[in-house]
């Protein structure tokens, strides 16, 4: 397809013959370079001669275009054998023409050398293989094994820069292996005369565990990818992964995927989280990571959706019996296609393979959830930072094809919870904590979000309960001692229930009390009120008194008065009998 | 001691009329008249002409002389200048000593 482009541009730019190989034509853009040669180098057991022949086969089966495998080191029957087991029919396709087969024999103790010779013989048995069968591609397996054969090495030289010009003229897409030398790429400097396009392959071994790498060293006129790109041989020959997406643009849905817990839903604004999201839960070792996960999984499969489960820990049928102790039958969904497990032993190969066969395992089933349970046994292969940057580029990858996944991870130690997580917890949508709430004897689990982007979530801890009918969680109590959890929340739920009843008991006695007081109060205000009227009437009575006295006297002194003024007039002797009272005044 | 009722079959690849090719038969033939006279048959194949024969015999060099009979077979790359290289590649320099 990058032929089209790269033809529609006008310009007289290279034309690309596309290897087919899963990709690898993404890397180079199109393919390897028509009408000239490409060298593919690597050390021993790297795949260069799978790498090749699969081009051929390939360029035969997809392109139509006719191939001639010259081999210098394997018989013609040894790989047709060696290739049989990538599912590649060798010998029906030479017998349809499609593919022809030389195989060069070069045994050092046979032949004899004297005097000026040029390798005319392989440039007949090439000529006349491509003429047969009108091939388009060529590959050259190794053909540096001449070197080991032929001593004149000048010789030899000059005759490969020919066949390399010879080939070009003869207008094949040629593939030329050779063997990593000391410091070269080639043993033999091939890499001189195949300067148009360089694939080097690499095998390398870390840890016990080896990870096969392609990467395009030079490629002539053409864009590529540069990087190392890890590379799988399986059952369906080669896949390379040029994984490594450099964009932040993957389309995010905002449709919510319920998580098979309600009431984590619950906690998760009600439904679940969005989907294409990936989240992380974390935990302790038994804190059951993997029944969420597997709830997660049920959930999907329910809804009528896919489902992969990659297990690096325990085998599918583990998995399904513990699931059905609490309720989950996952067999059934099994059965129906909807669930698929995959189970490997994170050890099996490196990391870099395993991002490829969980790829390769993704465009062949897709599922819409993917569960990877637990990604802490990956780092056994690799250090934080790798296995980091494998799941960035998987949950790129997951991001862009709109697949949920969750990642279980184990916490080592409570301490160090909030840190470890191969470091994901960064670039994850949501990470879900489950962890061990121990006290007075007894464990219990404890789960909160740590965070849910994009979401309105629930801050609080909650209590994990897995019991037969599968997970829920309850709120956990918060009693005056902080939070409480397992028996103890049962039993604080028993305290306050027998709180209630004597705080009842105890306020209607207080409220007898204040009645009595209210009684003895009034009753005192009464008295006191009795008091002031008795108190009012004495003063009263003064007061009335003194007012009559005051009547009295001014009577009196009026009387006297009058009856001083009668005495002058008519007997002084009744003056005298008032006397005494006057003279006190 | 089997050497004189031993018939030797030789075959010369070559890729048409080169200056080289014909340096290589001609020396050939003078190598077989001089120690195998009579004993020798010599077959010079052109692979321009017969392509598909190059295969059979596993060449990759030309010109290459193969010694078909006696077993085991042997092939000797080059123009055959060195007389000495080419008899004891061809497996007949002790008939020399004994004459």
């Amino acid at each position: 397809m990058n032929q089209k482009v790269v033809k529609r541009a006008g310009l007289k730019a290279l034309l690309k013959s596309p290897t087919g190989i899963t990709g690898l034509d993404q890397i180079t853009q199109g393919g390897i370079p028509a009408g000239r040669p490409t060298l593919v180098c690597g050390e021993t057991g790297c795949g260069k001669t799978l790498l090749s022949v699969e081009f051929l086969i390939r360029g035969a089966l997809e392109f139509n275009e006719p191939g001639v495998l010259m081999a210098f080191e394997e018989k013609a029957e040894e790989l047709a054998v060696n290739v049989a087991s990538l599912g590649f029919d060798l010998e029906k396709l030479q017998k349809q023409n499609k593919i022809k087969v030389d195989y060069v024999h070069i045994d050092r103790t046979e032949i004899q050398e004297t005097g000026e010779y040029d390798l005319g013989g392989i440039f007949v048995r090439l000529g006349h293989a491509i003429d047969s069968i009108g091939a388009k591609r060529v590959v050259l397996d190794t053909i540096e094994n001449i070197f080991s054969g032929l001593s004149d090495q000048r010789i030899l030289r000059s005759e490969l820069r020919r066949l390399f010009q010879w080939l070009k003229d003869k207008n094949v897409t040629a593939i030329i292996t050779g063997e990593k030398g000391e410091g070269t790429l080639t043993r033999q400097g091939l890499e001189e005369y195949v300067s148009d396009c360089v694939i080097l392959l690499d095998h390398r071994i870390e840890n016990q565990i080896s990870t096969r790498r392609l990467r395009v060293v030079k490629y002539r006129g053409s864009i590529h990818g540069t990087n190392e790109y890890p590379f799988l041989i399986d059952e369906d020959g080669i896949s390379v992964l040029p994984i490594t997406s450099s964009k932040l643009d993957a389309s995010v849905s905002t449709e919510r995927v319920p998580t098979g817990i309600p009431t984590l839903d619950m906690m998760l604004g009600g439904q679940g989280f969005f989907r294409g999201s990936s989240i992380l839960v974390s935990g302790t070792a038994g804190t059951g990571k993997t029944s969420i996960a597997a709830s997660f999984a049920n959930a999907c499969c329910e809804r009528n959706e896919r489902c992969i489960f990659f297990s690096f820990e325990e085998s599918p049928h583990q998995i399904i019996r513990n699931m059905r102790s609490i309720g989950m039958d996952l067999q059934a969904h099994i059965n129906s296609g909807l669930l698929k497990f995959v189970a490997s032993r994170p050890t099996l190969f490196g990391l870099e393979m395993h991002l490829v066969a969980i790829h390769k395992i993704i465009n062949n089933f897709k599922p819409t959830t993917i569960i990877l349970d637990p990604i802490t046994n990956l780092v056994t292969m690799g250090s934080i930072s790798e296995v980091k940057s494998m799941l960035i580029r998987l949950i790129d990858f997951l991001q862009s094809e709109q697949i949920t996944v969750m990642f279980t991870a184990l916490t080592l130690s409570t301490s160090t919870s909030e840190q470890t997580d191969e470091g994901v917890s960064s670039i994850v949508d949501a990470w879900v904590l489950v962890r061990d709430i121990e006290s007075n004897g007894e464990r219990n689990r404890g789960m909160y979000i740590m965070k849910s982007r994009g979401m309105k979530h629930s801050n609080q801890v909650r209590e994990f309960v897995i019991n037969d009918n599968g997970l829920s969680l309850v709120d956990v109590f918060l009693g005056p001692d902080g939070v409480l959890v397992g028996s103890a929340r049962e039993a604080q739920e028993l305290e306050e229930a027998t709180g209630v009843a004597l705080k009842s008991h105890a306020s209607s006695r207080t409220d007898r009390e204040i009645e009595r007081k209210k009684f003895v109060l009034e009753s005192k205000i009464a008295s006191l009120k009795e008091e002031f009227e008795s108190v009012k009437d004495e003063l009263n009575k003064t007061q009335i008194e003194e007012q009559l006295r005051k009547e009295i006297l001014e009577k009196n002194r009026a009387e006297m008065k009058r009856k001083r003024l009668d005495q002058t007039l008519v007997k002084p002797s009744a003056d005298k009998k008032k006397n005494p009272n006057k003279k006190k005044k | 001691m089997k050497n004189k009722s031993v018939e030797y079959e030789l075959r010369l690849y070559v890729a048409g009329n080169t200056p080289r090719s014909i340096t290589a038969l001609n020396n050939l033939n003078r190598y077989c008249e001089e120690h195998l006279k009579g004993r020798y048959k010599i077959e010079v194949i052109d692979l321009l002409v017969t392509p598909q024969l190059a295969q059979g015999d596993q060449i990759l060099a030309i010109p290459t002389l193969v010694r078909k009979v006696p077993e085991p077979i042997r092939k000797i790359i080059g123009d055959l200048s060195n007389e000495e290289k080419v008899l004891v590649g061809l497996d007949i320099k002790p008939l020399i000593k004994i004459a």
